[in-house]
């Protein structure tokens, strides 16, 4: 089977490499407007991964944030933007060494759920991902942070 | 000036640990020489305790007067503007127009960050919930120090409710940095978390188990808790581990005669009470160690003691 051409939308952003299983995740913590066009395809061949899921969204170029916020839980992802049909910029996504206002903290009794401010997490490790909160210092492994995406 | 607020001993290096208890030390001399000293002269220390902690606000209030400044503040937030609904932020924001340094202790973990955060005046930290209580930390090793003149070469066993108490989580870390053996005694259940276990171990020789009689003879300091009954969900769960460890003088026969006991306080049942007469108790020296100790703190946080 030959392989997806990534840059078969117009303009917008195509995410590939996503680990396959994660690209609905994905999709979900993108929180994307209704009325978007968006192409999503699962358990592609890849020759990298085995097997990749691939989202292209049609008019919509990633900010940083949402990019990091990507990292998180696809960080094998490459991101690429998209103009007249052409890859006009690749980008692989990073998991940033300080994370901010994208996470809420997993601990109930932290002071971020009930002041004003921005969950500020510091990254202790990427590999695997493992966040300590700024403010209460309790740290936070892989499968807690997914679930605490805001 | 080395550091601005005291928030969590994960801030600190151990040369600022050494820097706090030798200055600590100087203070503590001068004011057996010349009783109440004037360094904070001018000063004014507003505690704000969301949470009553008797012993801690006394200890600072204590070493701030001894300064020579003066205090304000509440014990409880029930009688502040936080029952209307104010915002810590706001509080921290309105307090510092009238203090030159805010002690916080708050039930939320976190707290004291956010405050060093938003106040423009320094903040130290008196317990935030579960998370830290850095000063209790630095009069621990303080009082280790003035007991034994030294930390490096000491064993050091600490015993108790090691999952929840975050007095023993701040103080393992703490002696990680010094040449010292840890024991870990703890009730099955109560363990040290393997976090701090992991975190330390390449440091420091450490020795886990819940047996405290087969430790007892090889340790200089035993530093006890108390098993916290409001951190137990289930009221069975904690009277099943409740009395797991009793100090008393029977498991002290064994003990080396300069063995030195420590607790953080209250006690509950962990230490017997004929064991304060004994020479193995330090708990009560401890609790004055508070007072050099966070003089040191809010000198050094306000600039007035280099």
């Amino acid at each position: 089977m030959k392989e997806l051409k990534v840059s078969a939308i117009h303009k917008g952003t195509v995410i590939d490499h996503i680990p396959s299983g994660k690209g609905l995740k994905v999709l979900e913590i993108l929180n994307l407007p209704e009325d978007s066009t968006i192409l999503i395809a699962v358990n592609v061949r890849s020759e990298k991964l085995g097997k990749k899921d691939i989202i292209k969204v049609e008019g919509k170029i990633l900010s940083k944030d949402e990019v990091n916020k990507i990292a998180l839980i696809a960080p094998t992802a490459t991101v690429n933007i998209i103009d007249k049909w052409e890859v006009v910029e690749k980008k692989n996504v990073e998991v940033p060494d300080e994370i901010i206002g994208i996470i809420k903290c997993a601990n109930p009794n932290c002071i971020t759920h009930y002041e004003k401010v921005k969950p500020k997490f510091k990254v202790i490790s990427k590999k695997p991902l493992k966040l300590k909160c700024h403010y209460c210092e309790r740290t936070m492994e892989e499968e807690i942070i997914a679930k605490n995406l805001l | 000036m080395r550091f601005q607020d005291v928030i969590s001993i994960n801030d600190f290096e151990k040369d600022d640990i050494e820097y706090v208890l030798k200055t600590a030390e100087l203070l503590e001399r001068e004011l057996k020489e010349k009783g109440t000293l004037q360094y904070a002269k001018g000063k004014v220390l507003a505690t704000l305790f969301f949470e009553p902690s008797t012993r801690t606000r006394l200890s600072f209030e204590s070493a701030m007067h001894r300064l020579g400044g003066s205090v304000i503040g509440f014990a409880e937030a029930s009688a502040t503007s936080v029952k209307k609904g104010e915002s810590l932020m706001d509080t921290i924001r309105t307090v510092e127009n009238y203090a030159d340094v805010i002690v916080i202790r708050h039930p939320k973990e976190g707290a004291a960050r956010l405050a060093a955060e938003v106040a423009k005046i320094p903040v130290i930290n008196a317990g935030d919930g579960a998370n830290q209580h850095p000063t209790q930390t630095l009069l621990d090793l303080y009082t280790i120090k003035k007991e034994f003149g030294k930390i490096d070469g000491l064993k050091i066993a600490l015993l108790g409710d090691l999952k929840y108490g975050r007095t023993v989580h701040s103080l393992a870390k703490a002696l990680s940095y010094y040449n010292v053996k840890l024991y870990f005694v703890a009730p099955p259940g109560l363990e040290m978390p393997r976090h701090i276990v992991e975190e330390i171990s390449d440091k420091v020789d450490i020795v886990e188990t819940s047996n405290l009689e087969s430790v007892i003879p090889e340790i200089d300091v035993l530093y006890a808790t108390r098993i916290q009954k409001e951190r137990f969900p289930d009221p069975a769960e904690y009277n099943k581990i409740k009395g797991s460890y009793r100090v008393d003088l029977k498991i002290l026969e064994g003990a080396k005669e300069t063995l030195k006991i420590m607790h953080p306080l209250p006690r509950v049942d962990e230490i017997s009470y004929e064991v304060d007469k004994t020479r193995y108790s330090a708990y009560f020296r401890q609790v004055w160690s508070g007072v050099p100790v966070r003089m040191a703190l809010l000198g050094i946080v306000l600039g007035v003691i280099e």
